[in-house]
């Protein structure tokens, strides 16, 4: 909501300037996970051995505090496996900074819910990325829509109002927008749609579950028949280059009012962007967060006027502004250029010509077996034709 | 021009809402709901100026004056607070 008198110059514009403190602040508490997602941005799935203890983020929550960042959106990994996540938790909204964390739901029991339920200051935000077991499981790994749907029985079951069910979009759950719908609608929650993007494990994945061009027009005008009653995370801003701007602020807040602090204490541009490249400074470097947010020398260069580079002589530059950095810098693609989903197809050349995309500058996946984990590929529908003695499907005949 | 509702305003009584808290910034302000979890911008600093002056203000047309908004412009002013007051943002009081 944008209150409005007369004013000099649009909010965006000085928006793009920056603020004092983030807007929109993600910290990612641990790269631990018990799941092994195939596009999880942050390739989580480890635990860093230096990520933050117990103090340092408590003396990170009391900075947020003094920087009045009035609420933090805590992810990971899975924040909740961090033994102190919940002491974190309260030690926050003691501190008036309220929490949105992210879970894949297998940790919010009826007990935990009925806490979260007792405070306004917390919300929470259950990951789905189908509307049906097969599609979700698919990338997320077996069981976890079973877990999503306990999760969030449980949080309405304790009278939790207006929590979040976010969807990540991809090739497969676009033609699924009505049905998560009604999920959030059944539970009591609110649907969260946001973008994929080719960060981390989505790097690898991105090829397989971006959603075709069709799609993305048919997730458009969904978005504008419906973009009232779901929130966006401003996910979609390259997309209004159809028409009508989508409802939120449209631009790539990344160092201007989004920030991310990754769980070793290293603030990036956005939560889509852990990579060298975007890698502003560390909490635990003099100044702690607050000089990084407003002096490391990328997040100021963010915020100086940008160039657009070949989009400034496309008609719809004004409405998407040459999209999602992020996007851009893991596909290969210059940051000046267009968007590699841009919706004019001013992107294909440019893709075509790409020789290499940026390698990661970390991976916390998971190197051994993970219960649960997704096995993304299309199996094996034919027997074999010959039996083999070390294989378990000795005895199994062609035919028979 | 404003609705009927927001010209009665003129002479309310109203305050920040409790759980409301304001950060300033360059173009004005943020302004967070601690309950709701809403966020507005205040798009400019007298708008932030008037916000903060309605709680010890004897009206909300006090709160303009003392704030030095000129009267042709009291109507977008009193449009804004009454989108701050359906938010929840500000809220009425009963005593001066």
């Amino acid at each position: 909501m944008t209150i409005a008198p007369p004013a000099p110059g649009r909010l965006v514009d000085q928006l793009e300037r920056g603020l004092d403190a983030p807007i929109c602040l993600t910290w990612e508490l641990t790269y631990a996970c018990n799941l092994a997602c195939v596009h999880c941005l942050s390739s989580s799935g480890r635990r860093d051995p230096d990520e933050l203890s117990t103090d340092e983020c408590k003396s990170l929550i009391d900075e947020f505090e003094r920087m009045q960042i009035f609420y933090v959106n805590i992810g990971g990994g899975e924040p909740t496996v961090r033994p102190d996540f919940w002491e974190l938790l309260d030690y926050a909204v003691d501190h008036h900074v309220g929490v949105k964390f992210s879970t894949n739901g297998f940790r919010i029991t009826r007990e935990r819910a009925a806490e979260l339920a007792a405070t306004d200051y917390v919300d929470v935000q259950i990951s789905l990325d189908g509307a049906t077991a097969d599609v979700n499981d698919h990338v997320r790994g077996a069981g976890t829509y079973d877990a999503a749907m306990r999760a969030m029985a449980n949080l309405q079951a304790a009278g939790m109002n207006g929590f979040k069910l976010s969807v990540v979009c991809t090739r497969h759950n676009i033609g699924q927008l009505d049905e998560f719908k009604a999920i959030a609608d059944r539970y009591g929650a609110q649907l969260r749609l946001t973008r994929l993007r080719p960060s981390g494990r989505g790097a690898d994945v991105w090829q397989e579950l971006h959603p075709r061009p069709e799609q993305q027009r048919r997730l458009y005008d969904w978005l504008v028949a419906n973009g009232d009653q779901v929130l966006t995370g401003d996910s979609f801003f390259h997309l209004s280059a159809y028409g009508e701007a989508l409802p939120g602020l449209n631009l790539c807040g990344a160092g201007r009012v989004v920030c991310l602090v990754d769980p070793v204490g290293d603030v990036y541009a956005c939560p889509f962007a852990i990579h060298d490249r975007f890698r502003a400074g560390s909490i635990r470097s003099v100044g702690g967060f607050d000089t990084v947010w407003k002096q490391s020398e990328l997040f100021l260069e963010l915020r100086s006027p940008q160039t657009g580079g070949a989009c400034t002589k496309c008609s719809a530059y004004d409405s998407c502004r040459g999209g999602c950095m992020a996007a851009k810098f893991f596909t290969g693609l210059p940051l000046d250029g267009p968007d590699p989903e841009c919706v004019k197809g001013n992107s294909e050349t440019s893709l075509s010509l790409v020789q290499s995309r940026p390698s990661a500058s970390g991976d916390h996946s998971h190197t051994g077996p993970v219960r649960n984990a997704p096995v993304p590929l299309t199996l094996l529908t034919t027997r074999p034709d010959k039996a083999c003695d070390e294989s378990p499907l000795v005895g199994l005949r062609a035919g028979s | 021009m404003p609705s009927e509702l927001s010209t009665g305003m003129l002479d309310q009584l109203w305050e920040l809402d409790g759980s409301v808290s304001l950060r300033t910034e360059p173009f004005g302000a943020l302004a967070y709901h601690f309950r709701t979890r809403r966020l507005s911008f205040l798009k400019t600093p007298e708008l932030v100026d008037v916000v903060r002056r309605l709680a010890t203000s004897s009206s909300v047309e006090v709160a303009l004056r003392d704030a030095g908004v000129p009267e042709p412009h009291w109507p977008s002013y009193l449009r804004a607070l009454q989108g701050l007051a359906t938010g929840g943002m500000i809220r009425r009081r009963d005593t001066a």
